[in-house]
């Protein structure tokens, strides 16, 4: 007849866990730092001297295994130059609803013009909305994502044995 | 105690009042349960509409009213739209007969401490829960889908074996009290002690045959959302499935004041009679309590399985019960 104490015992189990803070985090109000790789929304980057690092060679819309890039590339002329290179991108579109964020195109890229940021509240209420221009891909992002400490990860023991 | 006449538009206008705070209780355990069950689970449950979530409950009211009033094509329609306001309409009813205050004059009208004082008002309550109980099946038969019809057999099966011992734990009292009406039960516990010292097995039983009557965790078979996706209520949306859950709620309040009524004296301050003119306030401080030990329990204990309720409800509770109504009889006969 132990029926009757270990039934007692689980209401005192939950009766502790009142007592404890919540470990619930309060996401709008609260961002979670992401992990320093975190692979987010794209940016596009720009040289020093304000002109753009991507040449339009297309690698990264061959490299893309969703095929969610597109590029138009254009001669640089001397009246108006665009790009570090020969060539720059004239239309260079990401489809954001059918990227996997796979990190790909940041690969294939000769240039590192093409990064994974680490914004993820890329949420639209139009599908035509989650298609990125090269504008929006080179402004900078509106919202600071928080990015967890580099060295919390570089440990020789995984961060998930050490924090468990 | 005498009872004075009470004007029948006095009575009128306490039993609208009464309904409306019936509804409100019902709205806001709904909010008290998900943020205990939040607070046990290390969550902080609803905390977005208003302060602490308060306005949580009008929310959901206003979307589930706006809500498209679905119903499967094969399903019976007349029988399938009236089972969840059958069901509602006994589980409001059955607040009618719950004694809650001495009874009190005012500007010389008297106002009675109950709606309707009936001689046989405890045998009402649970003539009106078993009529509700129809609401539950017939909902689920009505709609024709193959878990609603599982999760009415299984209302059907639970209902029937816990009623005879839900039935029976109140004997004891009963036979204490000397009367089925409860504003007498209560008297009579005014008058000696209160009956969950010498009922205190009836009144374990009453409170595990009840959590299977009004089928909460952890006898919530019928509804058992792993098993039958929500049981009798799985093909009703909106207001229709809110009816439902009005009714369940409202159940588990009746549960709780028809305890509080047999077993914690009703509406009376323990000791200090000038006190029982609050009588309301007192029977809402018990009647909280029942409900957040009901929700306790939810947080606390898994589910049964279907051969460990049976084995439960016919092995355990309802001999224990018999036993408990014999010895108590016996005792009253003796003791005279």
């Amino acid at each position: 007849m132990d029926v009757v104490p270990n039934t007692l015992k689980g209401f005192g189990v939950t009766l502790r866990q009142v007592f404890r803070k919540p470990i619930t985090q309060q996401y709008p109000e609260y961002l979670r730092p992401v992990y320093p790789r975190f692979r987010g929304r794209h940016r596009l980057h720009l040289h020093e001297n304000g002109l753009e690092k991507c040449v339009g060679c297309s690698l990264c819309a061959a490299a893309c295994p969703a095929d969610c890039i597109r590029v138009v590339a254009d001669e640089n002329t001397a009246e108006n130059r665009v790009s570090a290179g020969e060539r720059y991108a004239r239309i260079y579109e990401i489809n954001m609803s059918r990227c996997i964020f796979c990190g790909y195109c940041e690969l294939a890229c000769p240039f590192d013009a093409i990064t994974l940021g680490n914004d993820y509240e890329i949420s639209e209420y139009n599908r035509d909305d989650l298609i990125y221009t090269k504008d929006m891909l080179l402004a900078e992002p509106q919202k600071k994502i928080p990015v967890a400490d580099r060295d919390l990860y570089d440990t020789p023991i995984p961060y998930y044995k050490a924090h468990s | 105690m005498t009872h004075l006449t009470e004007q029948w538009w006095v009575a009128l206008i306490e039993a609208v009042i009464v309904v409306n705070l019936v509804m409100v209780a019902f709205a806001y355990t709904t909010w008290l349960e998900r943020k205990a069950l939040g607070r046990m689970q290390l969550r902080y449950g609803p905390n977005r509409a208003g302060p602490f979530g308060l306005l949580q409950p009008i929310a959901d009211l206003i979307k589930l009213v706006r809500k498209e009033a679905f119903f499967p094509a094969s399903s019976h329609d007349l029988l399938y739209i009236s089972a969840p306001i059958l069901s509602c309409f006994t589980a409001l009813l059955a607040f009618a007969v719950i004694p809650y205050g001495p009874g009190w004059t005012v500007d010389g009208y008297y106002i009675n401490g109950e709606i309707a004082n009936l001689p046989i008002s405890l045998i009402l309550i649970f003539a009106l829960g078993s009529i509700g109980v129809y609401g539950f099946i017939v909902g689920g038969w009505a709609s024709d889908s193959k878990f609603a019809m599982l999760g009415s057999m299984r209302t059907c099966a639970q209902l029937v074996s816990y009623e005879v011992a839900l039935a029976l734990s109140v004997f004891g009292v009963v036979l204490m009290g000397r009367s089925l009406s409860l504003v007498d039960i209560v008297d009579r516990q005014q008058a000696t002690l209160w009956f969950f010292i010498p009922q205190f097995i009836g009144l374990c039983i009453f409170l595990l045959a009840g959590t299977a009557e009004t089928s909460r965790p952890p006898f919530d078979l019928p509804e058992a959302d792993t098993e039958l996706v929500a049981g009798y209520h799985t093909e009703y949306s909106g207001m229709r499935w809110g009816l439902f859950q009005t009714a369940e709620y409202i159940n588990l309040i009746v549960l709780s004041a028809l305890a509080v009524t047999l077993f914690f004296g009703g509406w009376e301050f323990p000791g200090v009679p000038s006190l029982d003119r609050f009588g309301p306030i007192w029977f809402l401080l018990k009647l909280g309590a029942l409900v957040t030990a009901f929700i306790w329990l939810r947080a606390s204990q898994p589910r049964l399985r279907y051969d460990q309720l049976m084995r439960f409800g016919w092995k355990i509770l309802l001999p224990l019960a018999t036993v408990n109504a014999l010895v108590t009889a016996l005792i009253v006969v003796w003791v005279g």
